[in-house]
């Protein structure tokens, strides 16, 4: 897989079947429902304390727009993600260009992605900083290799913005 | 004042009916027994708005140092050191106390902070 910037896209080129189908399984990993963990996670209290009031005004006022947001982020990686459809089942590689513009929406996805795993993995902070876990043998180490392949598209998007 | 236009007269003769309506209304009130307002419950003190609040960022092992860094800068306008420093802080003691001030603005700091999804949270200072 290689990763680069021209002009005003984010270019990922060689991409292997696998690495394009976590890609393609991004908005689907952001989705929280069914985990209250995860929906916990991504919609957390506004006080560390029991101030009723402003929790009570938070999931009125705050979550709805919240939802609206992160929402709208995964539409937009979604949108970007079709150019990987039509040829699943074809070994060959495969090329994703992302508008720069869309970066914002990049690193949300990515990151509601990658806190919704580990919250339905209940991951701890060993496991998450263990970076050489290998190879793959169950459910969960392919979860732990979906966060942190996330994690690094996110670093370098943030480079890239950075730079 | 102006009463408006009117008639030569006109609206001196209102003003004595309104003085001696507002009479005949005093002499009235004087006889009703005055009933204080009382306050069954006292939501929010003059003393508790004065405090300032504190926009607390947590530890969360999810999130990376350098979008941590990045929200910093875009959410507070901090310059890159000063969200760097605030980010470490995070990372070392679990929390960091990012702004203080009136409970509205930092109630909209922390909003911005979940719609980066950093974990976040509006404390009132003791």
């Amino acid at each position: 897989m290689e990763i680069r910037r021209r002009k005003n896209q984010i270019e990922i080129s060689e991409l292997d079947p696998f690495l394009a189908e976590l890609l393609r399984q991004i908005p689907a990993s952001a989705n929280p429902d069914g985990a209250p963990a995860a929906e916990q996670r991504l919609f957390s209290p506004p006080t560390t304390g029991k101030d009723a009031e402003i929790c009570a005004e938070w999931k009125l006022y705050v979550e709805p727009e919240l939802r609206r947001l992160f929402q709208s982020a995964t539409e937009t990686v979604a949108g970007d993600l079709e150019q990987l459809n039509g040829n699943e089942k074809t070994l060959a590689n495969h090329t994703l260009r992302i508008p720069a513009k869309h970066a914002d929406a990049w690193l949300s996805a990515l990151n509601q992605a990658r806190l919704v795993i580990t919250a339905k993995n209940n991951f701890t902070e060993n496991e998450l900083n263990d970076h050489f876990r290998s190879p793959i043998g169950s459910r969960r180490d392919l979860s732990l290799f979906q966060v942190n392949f996330y994690g690094f598209l996110q670093e370098f998007i943030l480079r890239e913005l950075d730079s | 004042m102006s009463c408006g236009p009117r008639r030569d007269g006109e609206c001196l003769a209102q003003i004595k009916e309104i003085e001696e309506r507002t009479h005949v209304s005093n002499q009235k009130t004087a006889t009703i027994v005055r009933v204080e307002p009382t306050i069954e419950k006292e939501t929010r003190s003059e003393e508790e708005l004065d405090l300032p609040w504190q926009v607390v960022v947590h530890n969360d092992p999810v999130n990376l140092m350098s979008y941590v860094t990045m929200v910093f800068q875009r959410v507070f306008g901090y310059p890159r050191e000063k969200a760097e420093r605030h980010m470490l802080e995070v990372h070392q003691n679990g929390r960091s106390i990012l702004w203080s001030g009136m409970r509205e603005p930092a109630e909209l700091y922390v909003q911005q902070l979940h719609g980066y999804l950093l974990l976040a949270t509006l404390e009132k200072t003791c």
